[in-house]
């Protein structure tokens, strides 16, 4: 920018047409991509960063590792407590004990369970790729089943399916996942029908998508818990766009109205739209703990609450950072995508 | 062009409609009542009201289209001989468009901002399937040029927001021509842009309702606009066609006392005028007078307007008002109300020097070496269009911006330049009232606090004698003292300027600083306020500095005139001097873009 232009606010584009607005000038928008996408991979890698000092920090504060290894030994032989501590760099001041650690994880060795010796990667690998599977599975019905009904309600405002819609999903917002997850247990596999198997039980070798029928309730359980908010939110979001004047220009142009809500009201909410599903996957990575646990499911809910209570530090510590590194994954991919399709964003870029 | 339209009688009507009634669905209020339109081919009408009168509702009828939560309830409307409100939803939708097109209000916020300009105009043409998609996208590129638009590939690819304010409003008007409508309803089009990109927007227009022998109606609030395009006027108020004729007609011998006190309230650019408003307010939807509307605001009214609804009476050839006594109406001259313009002898008493003014924002310069001076019981103001630094000049004198170098003199004081570090003496000097009188008031207290914390703060006066105060204070505004209770929502956008005027009284400043104060108001509100600020300077010796983009208003309003282009002073000195023989070239092209009222005169 020269000098001598002046401020964005008070700039009025030349009307008389010749002059390129936006796109012709400033930067080539490759560069900028480079340069904001760096920044935010910088900020990225910084999170994860400190994430892994904070995790280091709690996990080392969670039990003495070396008294759930030797259990009752532990008392009998303060030899054996020596060298284990010795082995787990337990005599180090945290500092260093945190640099062996990370110096570890860089090369890709979350290093071995205290609780069987097992390298962590090769414990955990499994269980992450089957929550994975059950996040992406929820997903996949989240995400189109919010769309259709948060369209149906907006379409509708007022009217009857409407207010049902509204009632339900706040009813549901209301109710915590774990009760929801034992009420569908309680309808569909105990008391009321024996449909579906309440828990799951995967025989060695065996992943969930060999059982499908074992990943209908946890994945219900999760989408009734999440389903709601996105409901509402992107309800507000469309019904916002539907009271636009643009949409009340296409409305006098004569536009039919489910195509001013796929085409006219639909495009300008899907930004919000990625944002509030993003978050609710992000919190799904985290929220499948306590679903796993109830239906049993062998993903990492189950392993972190193991690992817990056996003070197993490296299996913590590797799950934490897992979830952590999803949480800020998902987050930039939505905001890379929230740029690419916001007009203004995107050739803002360049400017 | 090539889609010929079955040849239309000149005078034949394309679009009547005759006792529109609008309601509101939840309450059964008429929002509009008997309007009567009849839109021939190549002819403009302008629907005239101010802000509540129901213009734009009558204007959307047409089309078959009621806002949320209103319903057209009554009447008939006839589109290129279609009855609309005999048709079914989708059979409106059809014409909609095709047979009568819309150009709306704001069109940078109608314009989707997820779509390209490209797929926005071909979208009608799609929809209703108009030639083969080769003659849609030729289509598209001959009428770009036609609004002055470019045809290129690159344009089309744009998104709104890559346009100026007077481009999109082109599109705006490419995308209504495209199908060939009969009909257009135009909803203030130009409302927000520049004088020269107005007067572009309004010959385009011109141009292509001619050509195409389209028959528009043109609603607005801005009267000067009309003079310069319609060929008839409706002017509605409370919900009704309270005057209709041709535009000469309304404007040399308007029969309804609305109109006149409307006209009243219009500046004119070559002769200085009394603005006067109209007492009282535009009474809302629900709770309009029986008899004539306007009766309870009449200058004019006898004890019969109370009592009966009266009836279109003739005036002239084709021109009748809604009033029982028009033909007992004195003669009217529009020239009654000239005043003098101010003397050029007259000494004056400096209060305020500006000299060598640049102003910053981060690293652009906005304003370069400006200079001008203030004299007491003086109006000077600051003219331009959007972007010519106008507003950041009065932002720098009263201290509320801060980077800029230069000397601003203050009574033989200089001024530091953020008002924080002036004194309190100083900053009890120099009193500001901003544009926005919605945004400017705190919503959470009521007019006395608002006018009490001023007159605490600079010591004017406290407790028992603050109040009273407080109460001459909306005296000299022209609002009751009952207002003093209420918090601001309860008040008209005019009333709370009037008290964003007596807040920056309560002060007792020697400058006030007028940042568009009158843009967001109805016309014979700002004529009131006018009016107001006029009366003020002379009952108190205040001076001021007036910020606008109306030059017209100029003329009325102030003494002398500065004329700013791209943060540089083009050419100042004696308003009625400026506006009557411009020197520079910037100065001649903004007084041939304004619209006024002059040539309708006779």
């Amino acid at each position: 920018m020269s000098v001598t232009s002046p401020p964005a606010a008070e700039q009025e584009p030349q009307d008389p047409v010749s002059v390129p607005a936006t796109e012709a000038s400033g930067r080539s928008p490759a560069r900028a991509w480079t340069r904001w996408i760096l920044r935010r991979l910088g900020l990225a890698v910084l999170t994860l960063w400190l994430v892994s000092v904070i995790v280091f920090i709690a996990t080392s504060a969670i039990g003495d590792p070396v008294r759930a290894i030797l259990g009752r030994d532990f008392d009998v032989s303060p030899e054996r407590v020596a060298s284990i501590r010795a082995e787990l760099h337990l005599d180090e001041p945290l500092p260093v004990r945190y640099g062996i650690w990370f110096g570890n994880l860089l090369q890709g060795n979350p290093g071995n369970s205290v609780a069987n010796g097992l390298p962590v990667a090769e414990l955990i690998g499994d269980k992450v790729v089957n929550s994975g599977f059950l996040v992406l599975v929820t997903a996949l019905v989240m995400v189109p089943l919010s769309l259709a009904l948060a369209m149906l309600s907006a379409r509708g405002r007022g009217g009857p399916l409407d207010n049902g819609i509204q009632f339900v999903t706040l009813a549901l917002a209301g109710v915590p996942e774990f009760v929801t997850g034992i009420l569908l247990v309680a309808l569909f596999s105990t008391s009321v029908f024996h449909l579906l198997p309440a828990v799951t039980v995967l025989p060695v070798g065996y992943m969930p998508w060999d059982r499908p029928a074992s990943l209908i309730l946890p994945v219900a359980t999760l989408v009734i818990a999440v389903t709601p908010y996105l409901v509402r939110i992107l309800r507000s979001n469309l019904i916002e766009a539907l009271d636009s004047d643009y949409v009340e220009l296409a409305r006098l142009k004569g536009v039919p109205e489910g195509r001013i809500l796929r085409e006219h009201a639909l495009p300008n909410t899907i930004v919000p739209m990625i944002q509030v599903t993003a978050l609710q996957l992000a919190w799904l990575v985290g929220g499948v703990v306590l679903i796993e646990y109830l239906f049993n499911y062998p993903g990492i809910g189950a392993a972190l609450v193991d690992a817990v209570r056996n003070s197993d530090f490296p299996v913590v510590q590797a799950l934490s950072m897992i979830i952590a590194s999803v949480y800020i994954v998902v987050n930039l991919i939505a905001d890379i995508a929230s740029i690419l399709l916001t007009p203004r964003a995107r050739t803002g870029m360049a400017a | 062009m090539s889609t010929a339209a079955q040849p239309i009688e000149p005078d034949e009507a394309v679009c009547t409609a005759s006792d529109l009634r609008v309601s509101l669905r939840a309450r059964g209020v008429d929002v509009v009542d008997g309007v009567d339109l009849v839109l021939r081919p190549g002819k403009i009408v302008g629907l005239v009201g101010e802000s509540g009168s129901g213009k734009t509702t009558s204007g959307t009828a047409l089309l078959g289209y009621a806002r949320t939560g209103a319903a057209i309830t009554g009447g008939q409307i006839i589109v290129a001989g279609h009855d609309v409100r005999s048709m079914s939803p989708g059979q409106v939708r059809r014409i909609r468009g095709i047979d009568i097109g819309y150009v709306p209000q704001d069109p940078s916020s109608a314009l989707n901002p997820a779509i390209r300009i490209g797929a926005q105009l071909r979208e009608l043409l799609d929809l209703h399937n108009v030639g083969t998609p080769a003659e849609r996208a030729d289509a598209i590129r001959t009428i770009l040029p036609e609004v002055g638009l470019p045809n290129t590939d690159e344009f089309l690819r744009r998104y709104p927001h890559q346009l100026s304010g007077g481009q999109v409003q082109r599109v705006a008007l490419a995308m209504v021509f495209l199908p060939r409508p009969k009909v257009l309803v135009l909803d203030e089009p130009t409302t927000g842009l520049d004088v020269t990109t107005q007067s572009m927007v309004l010959e385009t227009l011109d141009r292509l309702c001619e050509r195409f022998a389209v028959a528009a109606l043109y609603v607005t609030h801005d009267l000067a606009v009309v003079a310069t395009i319609a060929d008839r006027v409706a002017v509605m108020y409370a919900g009704q066609l309270i005057e209709i004729g041709p535009a000469a007609e309304i404007f040399n011998r308007p029969g309804h006392p609305y109109t006149r006190a409307l006209l009243n309230a219009i500046p004119h650019l070559h002769r200085s005028f009394a603005l006067t408003g109209i007492p009282g307010r535009t009474p809302a939807p629900g709770a309009r007078p029986s008899g004539c509307r306007f009766h309870d605001r009449c200058a004019f009214a006898i004890a019969e307007c109370a009592a009966t609804e009266p009836d279109y009476a003739d005036v002239g050839p084709q021109h009748h008002a809604r009033c029982i006594r028009t033909g007992e109406l004195p003669a009217w001259d529009p020239r009654a109300r000239a005043v003098a313009d101010t003397d050029p002898q007259r000494e004056r008493d400096l209060v305020l020097t500006v000299q060598d003014l640049n102003v910053y924002y981060g690293p652009a310069h906005v304003v370069h070496d400006v200079g001008f001076d203030l004299a007491r019981r003086e109006i000077v103001a600051l003219v331009g269009e959007s972007g010519s630094g106008k507003t950041t000049i009065s932002r720098c004198v009263a201290g509320l911006h801060d980077q800029w170098d230069g000397e601003v003199d203050l009574g033989g004081e200089e001024l530091v330049r953020s008002a924080r570090r002036r004194t309190p003496e100083q900053r009890k000097r120099i009193q500001y009232i901003f544009q926005n009188p919605y945004g400017s008031l705190n919503p959470r207290r009521t007019v006395e606090q608002i006018l009490l914390r001023p007159l605490e703060l600079f010591g004017v006066a406290h407790g028992r004698a603050a109040r009273e105060r407080a109460a001459q204070l909306l005296d000299a505004v022209q609002l009751g003292e009952g207002a003093l209770s209420l918090r601001t929502n309860r008040l008209s956008g005019g009333e709370r300027q009037r008290v964003a005027i007596a807040r920056a009284l309560a002060a007792e400043p020697d400058i006030l600083v007028c940042d568009e104060i009158t843009s967001a108001l109805d016309v014979s509100i700002q004529g009131s306020i006018t009016e107001l600020l006029n009366r003020i300077k002379n009952e108190r010796s205040i001076s001021m500095l007036f910020v606008t983009h109306d030059l017209a208003l100029v003329r009325s309003i102030a003494d002398r005139v500065l004329v700013l282009q791209h943060g540089r002073l083009v050419e100042g000195g004696l308003a009625a001097d400026v506006l009557d023989r411009p020197e520079q070239t910037y100065t001649q092209d903004l007084l041939a873009h304004t619209p006024t009222l002059e040539h309708t005169l006779e």
